[in-house]
């Protein structure tokens, strides 16, 4: 059950902030308000009548939008055409007229200072103008309460600031919003009022006023420590060495283009970005999953380009992949098959041609133990496990050979804060233990909380490479694009440079 | 002071380097081209002219070309053409230069064949178009299957339903117009079949499609030998419609009789293509169908109902290639044979992505496959020594190319043949 009598009230011209921790339900819950999912029990009341909504279409009439955490924009679509797409304007015959659509996007987007070019193909715009014309989309149909569905995911801190100028001016034009998210910093900003839901129920509600420590411990159930404990760094040799690298993306765009990185032993090296800036590429290109179109890659010395995936996991590499249910595991296979899925073809799993499932079935045990995999058992399938156990699954697994090097993208992504911690503390240990740790993270709390030295990238390069205790706005200017040449600098001109950037 | 660096290089930097799309095309046609001029001059009678006919038959109005000296000049303007693209400046006039090299291949080659010989181009122009008929049709069946993300490779079997429909119901109502309503519903039957089993129980769509071809096969064939074969005259002789000519327009050299002279048939395609061409990329139905193509959770999440959006565009195709099925029969020889579609609803199917699932496009693929049908027609006429397999076989060589990206970037709609799932 994804939701248990779940009571939630929003009033107009309020932003209401739903807190909780990935998989708690929140989604399910807006979903239901959107007519997408429909509900078991209760009901729902738009202007004090209680609605049953049989699809989206129902809960537009009704006055609710929403903004997906994945955008809802046909990606071949203009601007115009997706925020028509539903509720077109016709001529006689049902032919679609253009130009009345397009002044009726300039004029919302100029209302509520939306810029968005109403021809531009979506496929063209950056995330965070996909993400505009996603509101636009819901002002066009004259909602009454937005839904924003963790909005601030895929957005710069400097775009995130920008988005939330644009929630005031919604609200103050008289519009309620129902901020999903489970980023205390952001509630705090800018809630009116704040409902922390756990496991699918309401636990509470809070002022924003209340501190991060007291919404966290709601949030989770317990008490948490939001910082992690952290010795400094004894840097060794450099063990991975990333010159000059060159990686193409699906659709042939040069995703990485010069990148330079170096990672030594016992330290961390934190990738941060915006998603989408090549990380992916990047991270693809070193484990040998996709051409390296030029630069090399170097693993104490060795050229790992053009080695096979395998080669160079057994070179002492250990991956976790960033896409857990595509790339780290096979959902239908069990937990203890997931484990051995790097060695399955050596001794002690296997032998000649024949796996052996006493040890396969030993070492499944050993593991779940050790990593505090929350499974039901080692032979159930991994995919009825929760997202950090999957998680864990995949840590066990790749932890357990021999690693002279990590490396870790979103290793965290989706996953509960008891496991996040417990994630965290062996990326640590692994540090500490003499491997160097890259890591691959478009959340700045986790990049500002692992790492020794954090490189931002933006469109395929490393723009900087900075220290740990940087402030987030300068790491959040450098992720929208923008360097500073010289060190001392105003804050007036940042602001404008993060605006148009 | 501060200085700040917006970094703003636009990405969409091509992987392919120098090979870009125009270049590929160029290298392709110029050594095509060069090839032509070699062989094709070569091998031409010396002395013997070629003689295009505008007419439909070999005598009368026409241009007559020395062979040798046509087959030479056609060649050079192919590689020429090949050449401009080769350079990578070209690039704007990709489709013109590309299409010019195609026709002057085309022309090169014809030099050789027809070579102290005459060629009527009406009729060629007319056995063109009859061969390309239900292609067409297919083809905007598939058209409208595929921009709503159902994968159809069931058009063969919709034709040849459709054919056997058309010929039954035509003979035992006498009326042709009768024939032409069951090959509709003929048609629908299969995709209705095609729709329930993929939309509603998820069932892989290729695998489908080729089931539905046996079944479409098996039962036209059984009922064929049941009751055409052994009473032909009481199932299998439907009346045929007739052809309208329209007065002026048909008297047009070449394209006149092939467009002009047609039955019912011919005319509801051309009306068609346009219909539907303009209807997907101006009007409402177009937006949504080509939005649950391209992205079902997006266009469910504005209120568009995605299932029954493929539903209805699954069942409109299946009326259309039946009808395209009912142009074999009562269309054309007035009967139905055993198989009588004989992979022609592949071949719509290849138009159709050659064409890049766009209406207008497909119907040029199914035009331009018609011409190596006709051409494998006529070949043999003037004694050729090229096998007519070899040009039957050209049209899926021509879908290996477009497919393998060598013709530029073929891209069906997003989630072409992924079944849509709630939650």
């Amino acid at each position: 059950m994804a939701n248990n009598h779940i009571d939630l009230v929003v009033e107009p011209g309020e932003i209401h902030a739903l807190l909780g921790e990935n998989g708690a339900g929140k989604s399910t819950l807006m979903n239901i308000l959107y007519g997408l999912l429909h509900p078991d029990e209760g009901e729902i009341m738009v202007d004090g009548t209680a609605r049953r909504f049989r699809g989206p279409g129902d809960a537009i009439d009704a006055g609710i939008g929403m903004v997906h955490q994945h955008f809802m924009l046909v990606p071949v679509f203009t601007v115009t055409e997706n925020v028509m797409l539903g509720a077109e304007t016709t001529r006689a015959a049902g032919v679609l007229d253009r130009r009345s659509a397009r002044a009726r996007v300039l004029e919302v987007s100029e209302r509520y200072r939306l810029p968005v070019d109403p021809d531009a193909e979506v496929a063209d715009l950056p995330v965070g103008v996909q993400q505009r014309v996603e509101i636009v989309k819901a002002l066009v149909r004259e909602v009454d309460l937005l839904i924003l569905d963790e909005p601030t995911a895929v957005l710069t801190p400097q775009e995130t600031d920008e988005l939330l100028e644009v929630m005031r001016g919604l609200k103050e034009s008289g519009k309620s919003i129902v901020f999903i998210t489970h980023k205390l910093r952001e509630v705090k900003a800018i809630a009116d009022r704040i409902t922390v839901i756990r496991r699918g129920a309401v636990v509470g509600t809070a002022r924003p006023d209340a501190s991060e420590d007291e919404l966290a411990s709601m949030m989770v159930g317990r008490t948490v420590k939001l910082r992690v404990d952290k010795s400094a760094a004894a840097p060794g040799e450099p063990v991975l060495t990333v010159r000059d690298l060159s990686v193409f993306d699906d659709r042939g765009h040069e995703a990485v283009a010069g990148t330079s990185l170096e990672v030594r032993a016992g330290e961390v090296l934190a990738v941060a970005g915006v998603q989408g800036n090549g990380q992916t590429e990047l991270v693809e290109a070193i484990m040998g999953l996709r051409p390296v179109a030029g630069g090399t890659v170097e693993l104490s010395g060795r050229d790992l380009a053009g080695r096979s995936t395998k080669e160079i996991l057994r070179a002492g590499v250990a991956y976790v992949p960033e896409d857990r249910s595509v790339d780290g595991l096979v959902r239908d296979f069990t937990v203890a098959e997931n484990l051995i899925l790097d060695q399955y073809d050596q001794p002690p799993f296997a032998s000649g041609l024949a796996l052996r499932p006493a040890a396969i079935a030993q070492a499944a045990r050993e593991r779940v133990a050790e990593f505090d995999v929350r499974t039901s058992s080692p032979q159930a399938t991994v995919g009825t496990l929760s997202g950090g156990n999957q998680q864990k699954v995949i840590i066990a697994r790749e932890l357990t050979r021999k690693v002279k090097l990590l490396v870790a993208a979103q290793p965290t992504r989706g996953v509960d804060v008891g496991s996040t911690q417990f994630i965290h503390a062996r990326v640590i240990q692994e540090r500490d233990g003499g491997a160097a740790v890259l890591l691959v993270s478009s959340e700045l709390d986790e990049v500002l909380a692992l790492a020794d030295r954090i490189a931002v990238m933006y469109r395929g390069r490393i723009l900087d490479t900075v220290g740990p205790d940087t402030p987030r706005e300068r790491i959040g200017l450098l992720m929208a694009g923008v360097t500073e040449e010289t060190v001392d600098e105003t804050a007036g001109g940042d602001e404008t440079a993060g605006g148009e950037a | 002071m501060t200085t700040l660096t917006v970094y703003d290089t636009p990405r969409a930097k091509p992987a392919t380097g120098f090979w870009t799309r125009d270049r590929k095309a160029g290298a392709v046609f110029l050594v095509l081209g060069v090839l032509a001029t070699v062989l094709f001059t070569g091998l031409a009678r010396s002395g013997a002219g070629a003689r295009f006919v505008w007419g439909v038959s070999s005598v009368g109005a026409g241009l007559s070309i020395p062979a040798k000296a046509g087959a030479a000049i056609f060649g050079v303007v192919c590689a020429l053409c090949g050449a401009a693209l080769l350079t990578g400046r070209a690039e704007r006039w990709l489709r013109w230069l590309a299409g010019l090299a195609l026709v002057t291949l085309v022309l090169s080659f014809l030099c050789w064949q027809v070579a102290g010989q005459a060629m009527p181009l009406g009729s060629m122009a007319q056995a063109t178009v009859k061969a390309a008929l239900p292609l067409v049709f297919g083809a905007l069946c598939g058209v409208l299957c595929e921009r709503s993300a159902v994968i159809n490779v069931a058009i063969e079997g919709q034709l040849l339903t459709g054919a056997f429909m058309a010929a039954l119901v035509g003979t035992v109502a006498a009326s042709a117009w009768a024939g032409l309503v069951a090959a509709a519903l003929g048609g629908v039957f299969i995709a209705l079949l095609l729709a329930v089993l993929a939309i509603r129980y998820l069932v892989d769509q290729v695998v489908l499609g080729v089931v539905l071809n046996v079944l479409a096969l098996g039962l036209t064939g059984f009922l064929f030998t049941q009751l055409m074969q052994q009473h032909g005259d009481k199932y299998n002789f439907p009346p045929t419609f007739p052809a309208w000519h329209i007065p002026g327009l048909a008297s047009i050299p070449i394209i006149g009789p092939a467009l002009f002279q047609s039955n019912i048939f011919g005319y509801l395609a051309i009306v068609l293509v346009i219909v539907v061409h303009f209807a997907l990329f101006h009007t409402r139905w177009g937006l949504r169908t080509r939005a649950v193509g391209e992205h079902p959770t997006a266009a469910d999440t504005v209120g568009i109902n995605v299932r029954g959006t493929r539903y209805r565009n699954v069942l409109l195709g299946g009326v259309i290639a039946g009808i395209g099925g009912a142009s074999l029969t009562i269309g054309d020889v007035g009967s139905f044979t055993n198989n009588m579609t004989n992979g022609r609803g592949f071949i719509a199917l290849a138009a159709l992505i050659f064409g890049r699932w766009s209406p207008i496009g497909a119907t040029m693929a199914a035009l331009l496959f018609g011409f190596t049908t006709a051409l494998a027609g006529y070949l043999p006429l003037v004694g050729s020594t090229i096998p007519s397999e070899f040009l039957n076989m050209l049209p899926y060589a021509a879908t290996i190319v477009a497919v393998a990206g060598l013709v530029g970037r073929v891209r069906a709609p997003a989630a072409d043949g992924q079944p849509y799932v709630k939650g």
